[in-house]
């Protein structure tokens, strides 16, 4: 009896690993939200991250289950969690205006979730009814998705690759100050100084007691 | 192996007749026992080892410093790491007031927790791994690059001023070294044409030996990797999260007992972690130093391979140990300058440098 129900439950292991990742997945998103804390937050988008990683580790998608916890989580969310704890926020005037601005946003979200609805519920566009083939064991997820960026679409990549690169300058070019009066140590400097640049050793002729 | 293992099982429990009762209730969850013994087997040694790597931290910081260092209980002192642990497990534990109780408590265990997880694709011989994973790599710097959470959220859960300084600190440093990791790995990536593990020490296979080895076309790649562990697991001379003149332990300052113990352990775990990929990626792993070489390699190729992997960890905790033994702790500004101007501009460098030189026929390896 509890063989059997163990066999079975082992059967649908996948689809058991998907739901606790997606129920992980729906709570967290709530939390992201609801929780008063910011910090709490963004450790709950972190927790967003890991479990949709394991949701794609399940489609197979390796590389990108890793690059998204290699770079949003071991990344971009430890900075964006570095700048939530040192900023005080407060949190009365962040919601002065909720109410006002309800409507809109509740108007927002509903046309999300009917374009949502709208394809994801049609079999034809979401493809629910296909069956993605299993692959062998030596297949690799990473040579695949290598060979196809850069080859068939290298324009779209490369392209993508420019438009990071412009916003990182422009990130740059807009913090980027120089302010007058700052003092700073140039290590090159520091290093290359030589023991005569700071030590002069002087003779000094011992003087005779009562002259 | 299973198939020994499992027979050893059903000798034993044979002997009081009850193997066909035991083996009903066990078949259908042997698959999960199976890997379960696995990971018991491997973190066990790692845990035993953690507690000896603290004896042997201070008492090779002892003779260099030309002490003793603990000897007082077993021979030698043996006993000192053993007693330590006891120690920690009976004292108290203290959470601070206004603290948030329950990041504060579960902040150690996201510490030690992926410094534990990275050893399921860790080869320790050809074929003993837990799991062959073909992005192995790509598995190991996600979970090295998550073991900072534990460290950042221990500072703000603290809340204790010294304790958020030293994580703002290694929150910046680790994500800082990370990129050089990064890209010294993408090196041996193109090196070996793969990122599993396996795979990547058997592309070290030749008959030159240890000229066969990563450490020759990627040596550069090898001194920065290392220098990048060392920070990565906040080590001495890149210890400012903890900082003890300054901040006086960093972000850990407000833990006590097992809370303490658990980040000790992490750290230490970690720095285990970091020597067995050094000596895989770039010493061979498991590989024979001498494997081909005439006379010399005919005499030590009945060596276990799990031999040689030890020694070349062995090597590598003990050039941590001795960093810390020698170089003065780095000031801030220049550990950001030495990982943003010095080490990413070369193994950018480094990545097009081997990218050309693989396409030429002076490509050896």
């Amino acid at each position: 009896m509890l063989t059997n129900l163990f066999v079975s439950l082992m059967a649908n292991f996948q689809a058991l690993v998907f739901f606790m990742l997606a129920i992980i997945t729906v709570i967290a998103a709530l939390r992201v939200i609801t929780s008063r804390d910011p910090v709490h937050a963004a450790l709950f988008l972190v927790l967003i991250f890991f479990s949709t990683a394991g949701i794609w580790m399940l489609m197979e998608a390796e590389f990108l289950a890793l690059t998204l916890v290699l770079v949003y989580v071991g990344a971009v969310m430890v900075l964006f969690l570095f700048v939530v704890m040192m900023l005080d926020i407060n949190l009365e005037r962040l919601r002065e205006g909720f109410w006002r601005w309800f409507p809109f946003g509740a108007a927002l979200a509903v046309v999300m979730v009917v374009e949502m609805v709208w394809v994801l519920g049609n079999e034809q566009t979401a493809k629910t009814g296909e069956h993605v083939a299993k692959h062998a064991a030596n297949y690799s997820n990473t040579k695949e998705l290598g060979r196809l960026i850069y080859t068939d679409y290298v324009y779209a990549f490369e392209l993508a690759a420019v438009i990071l690169l412009v916003a990182i300058v422009a990130a740059i070019a807009l913090a980027f100050r120089r302010r007058g009066g700052t003092k700073r140590q140039d290590s090159e400097k520091q290093v290359a100084v030589k023991r005569a640049d700071r030590i002069r050793l002087v003779s000094v002729s011992p003087e005779k007691r009562g002259e | 192996m299973e198939a020994q293992i499992l027979h050893l099982f059903q000798w034993f429990w044979s002997l009081f007749g009850l193997w066909d009762l035991l083996w009903g209730v066990i078949e259908p969850i042997w698959p999960m026992l199976w890997i379960l013994i696995k990971i018991v087997a491997i973190v066990a040694p790692l845990m035993i080892g953690v507690a000896y790597l603290t004896y042997a931290e201070r008492k090779i910081l002892a003779y260099m410093q030309v002490r003793v260092g603990p000897n007082r209980v077993g021979y030698y002192g043996l006993l000192q790491p053993i007693v330590d642990g006891v120690k920690l497990l009976f004292k108290e534990l203290i959470v601070p007031i206004r603290s948030n109780k329950f990041l504060f408590a579960i902040s150690p265990v996201l510490v030690l927790a992926p410094a534990l997880a990275a050893w399921a694709v860790i080869p320790f011989s050809n074929g003993v791994v837990l799991a062959n994973v073909n992005a192995g790599m790509l598995y190991i710097l996600s979970m090295t690059s998550i073991g900072v959470y534990g460290v950042i959220i221990a500072g703000w859960a603290s809340n204790s001023k010294y304790a958020f300084l030293g994580s703002m600190r290694s929150a910046a440093q680790m994500v800082s070294y990370e990129l050089p990791m990064g890209f010294a790995l993408v090196c041996v990536l193109m090196a070996a044409q793969s990122m599993n593990l396996t795979d990547i020490v058997n592309g070290q296979q030749s008959k030159a030996g240890l000229f066969g080895w990563y450490l020759i076309p990627l040596f550069p790649m090898f001194v920065i990797y290392f220098i990048s562990g060392v920070a990565e697991t906040n080590r001495a001379p890149f210890d400012m999260a903890e900082g003890e003149s300054e901040i006086v332990a960093g972000f850990h300052v407000e833990y006590s007992g097992m809370g303490f113990a658990l980040f000790f352990l992490g750290e230490y775990a970690n720095m285990i972690l970091i020597s067995a990929l050094t000596s895989l990626f770039f010493l061979g792993g498991w590989l024979s130093p001498f494997h081909g070489w005439p006379l010399l390699g005919a005499a030590t190729d009945w060596i276990p391979g799990i031999v040689w992997l030890l020694g070349k960890m062995f090597f590598i905790l003990f050039m941590f140990l001795w960093f810390r033994a020698t170089f003065p702790r780095y000031r801030y500004d220049q550990l950001m300058r030495l990982g943003w101007k010095i080490l990413i501009p070369f193994t950018l460098l480094w990545v097009v440098v081997v990218a050309a030189w693989m396409q030429t026929p002076l490509w050896l390896w």
